[in-house]
């Protein structure tokens, strides 16, 4: 497998908690990749009305980035990233007459017939890895710590692209692989409000109260997040959640491969806990699982 | 007009050109700049340095029975037989008003000022139009990640000629964008040239006070042998040539 | 083969096969269970629910469904269409409607208006979601 990692626009900047330690966390259990150097934005959303092609560019051209630097594979983190590229990739291998009329559109690229495949970050610790050899690998247990597993809506809808089914619970594999104990939680597959946040920020509000409500009534120490968009909708902007609803109260975010990385036993710095806020850096330190917050 | 004085042995062969529908007859060899002037035109706008750099004769055209959009500088661009074409002296472009001094070194400033930058649909039309050959798509996908150096160093070229949003989906002022982004790069990221500012501080100091007030009173043929006599880095010398005298150059 | 007379005014018939034309789904398949509106995290904050605003198409009524907001509410969960019983791509349906307005070159929300320290604070793919979404 020739594998390119697509890291999206969020990852490099607002998101550094996300990749930073994905990656490395891939270096640590010998999973060879490699960035792709040239790429633009997804487009995060797919495209659904079926007239519409020019929304399926943008993804379309990062998969003929990847075919030229070589890649089979296209691994991505971001969740919202991986289904736009996932669902473009299977229009493009699906129907011909639009595979056709992309490749005229883009005429100064290289035509795409659906040579890469999608998978995401996920998928690629279970099938590449496994949990057993993770399981191993770990060398600082999570030990204690009641995590809930939220996946959003983008990993696992719609069925096309989903990273796992119900029943398979990949990201409770994840957790207990790494010591840790997934909490149930009722709201583990619903959606944080996306990008109602910005357009109706109320609305976008009182959907996240709906999830912390529900991670609160889990007992869970710990959010786990996949997406940036969740992180902001119910981390960044959890105060402010919690301010306006009765009955809530804060839990500590972090991005699923934070915990990789702690769990790893990588330098915690590489892990940016710092940017989730001083309640993720104090809960980790009371755990034992790092030493001290990082500045 | 030129060609008034010129025989027929010596004229130019004419080719037929359309200028905003309208068929004249040019010689080949002239830019459209030219041509236009050529047919009667004169330019008191969409016209600046003739000389490819300043962006103001951004032209479009097309080619007969060719589907596609060519555009070019009018000054650089030589015609062709069937070119149809028409100049864009100034395509609206949103372009939003900041203090520099306050602006914050980041991404982010470019998100605030142009929010419509997040409408990019990467359809590459921008960089299609580009007549400087500038990755448009590359430094609106830097800017989107925040990366401003990267922004800055891929949109170096631009003239600021506007054909990029004339075409944009999104409706963006591209350029504009990169034009911060270059600012920010210029004069907050990019490392000071200390050696600069140590020459400015060495001028003040007087350091070349004498030699500028000797050669205020020399004669045009003394400051020529000056001049000529300098020591001047060879033509073609070696990396590690380095002056023998600084002449009060620390 | 008598033809059934049909309730719908040959107009609205044009509608519904625009809906049609641009989601690719049947809005007659819908039985009007109301899984959907079940399980919108949304719903709350449209005029009326997903199963309504289905109803309504199926008459290709669709300047009411335009009106209780439903396509600028939707987060593009796609929820219900992992529990339609009749598979109908509902997302698909009300991109549809919102395509309708996007298409006459209507925003639905002003993206100067969005507080400037939103537009610093806020991840990339939530500003590209929304631009794609909700502006034309």
């Amino acid at each position: 497998m020739k594998l390119g990692y697509y890291p999206g626009c969020t990852l490099k900047t607002k998101a550094a908690n996300l990749e930073k330690a994905a990656m490395a966390s891939l270096d640590h259990l010998g999973v060879e990749y490699k960035e792709l150097s040239r790429w633009n934005c997804c487009g995060a959303v797919f495209s659904l009305t079926d007239d519409d092609l020019i929304h399926q560019v943008a993804p379309v051209r990062n998969l003929i980035r990847a075919a030229q630097e070589g890649c089979d594979t296209v691994v991505t983190i971001c969740s919202q990233c991986y289904n736009t590229l996932a669902r473009a990739n299977k229009l493009v291998r699906d129907d011909e007459e639009k595979r056709d009329t992309l490749n005229r559109f883009m005429d100064e690229e290289p035509d795409y017939n659906g040579e890469v495949e999608v998978v995401h970050y996920l998928s690629l610790l279970r099938d590449q890895v496994g949990w057993e050899k993770l399981r191993e690998a770990v060398t600082n247990p999570l030990d204690g710590l009641k995590v809930a597993p939220f996946y959003g809506c983008t990993l696992v809808r719609p069925e096309e692209v989903a990273i796992d089914a119900v029943d398979q619970e990949i990201l409770e594999g994840f957790i207990a692989a790494l010591g840790a104990d997934p909490a149930a939680f009722s709201a583990a597959r619903e959606c944080c409000g996306s990008y109602q946040m910005i357009a109706h920020p109320e609305e976008g509000m009182n959907r996240a109260a709906k999830v912390i409500g529900a991670a609160n009534r889990s007992e869970a120490d710990a959010l786990i997040l996949s997406c940036p968009m969740c992180e902001y909708n119910l981390g960044t902007r959890q105060g402010d959640v919690v301010a306006a609803h009765d009955g809530l109260s804060q839990v500590p975010t972090y991005y699923f491969t934070q915990l990789l990385g702690v769990a790893l036993g990588l330098d915690p710095e590489l892990c940016r806990l710092d940017l989730n806020g001083p309640a993720a850096q104090e809960l980790f330190v009371d755990k034992n699982f790092i030493a001290a917050a990082t500045v | 007009m030129d060609t008034a004085t010129l025989t027929e042995e010596v004229a130019a062969k004419t080719i037929p050109i359309y200028i905003m529908g309208k068929r004249y007859e040019v010689p080949e060899t002239l830019t459209i700049m030219k041509a236009m002037e050529h047919s009667g035109y004169q330019y008191i706008r969409g016209c600046g340095c003739r000389g490819g750099i300043c962006g103001a004769c951004a032209t479009v055209y097309r080619k007969a029975g060719d589907y596609k959009i060519y555009t070019g500088l009018a000054c650089q661009t030589v015609v062709e037989p069937e070119m149809y074409l028409t100049q864009i002296p100034f395509y609206p472009a949103n372009r939003a008003s900041y203090d520099f001094e306050s602006a914050k070194p980041t991404a982010e400033t470019i998100y605030e000022l142009y929010p419509e930058l997040f409408r990019c649909v990467a359809c590459n039309s921008c960089t299609k139009v580009c007549p400087m050959d500038v990755e448009v798509l590359d430094y609106i996908s830097a800017l989107k990640r925040g990366d401003i150096t990267a922004a800055a160093e891929i949109s170096f070229d631009c003239i600021q000629c506007g054909l990029c949003a004339s075409r944009c989906m999104g409706e963006m002022a591209q350029y504009h964008m990169a034009q911060v982004a270059r600012r920010i790069q210029g004069g907050k990221i990019a490392p000071k040239a200390e050696h600069l500012e140590k020459m400015c501080g060495d001028i003040d100091a007087g350091t070349f006070t004498d030699v500028l007030e000797a050669a205020k009173v020399m004669t045009e043929d003394e400051l020529k042998k000056v001049y000529t006599e300098r020591e001047m880095e060879p033509h073609m010398g070696a990396d590690e040539w380095a002056p023998a005298s600084n002449h009060g150059l620390a | 083969m008598a033809s059934i007379p049909s309730p719908i005014h040959p107009e609205n018939l044009k509608a519904v096969n625009k809906i049609a034309e641009l989601s690719g789904q049947n809005v007659h398949e819908c039985m009007q269970c109301g899984t959907c509106s079940a399980v919108c995290p949304m719903v709350e904050s449209m005029g009326f629910t997903t199963r309504m605003g289905i109803h309504y198409l199926q008459f290709g009524e669709i300047e009411p469904v335009i009106k209780a907001q439903i396509g600028e509410y939707c987060a593009s969960c796609h929820t219900c269409v992992v529990r339609c019983p009749r598979g109908i791509d509902v997302p698909k349906v009300f991109e549809a409607v919102r395509q309708l307005v996007l298409r006459t070159n209507t925003d639905l929300i002003k993206p100067q208006e969005i507080p400037k320290d939103t537009m610093a604070e806020a991840p990339q793919i939530a500003f590209v979601s929304t631009f794609r979404k909700l502006t034309s």
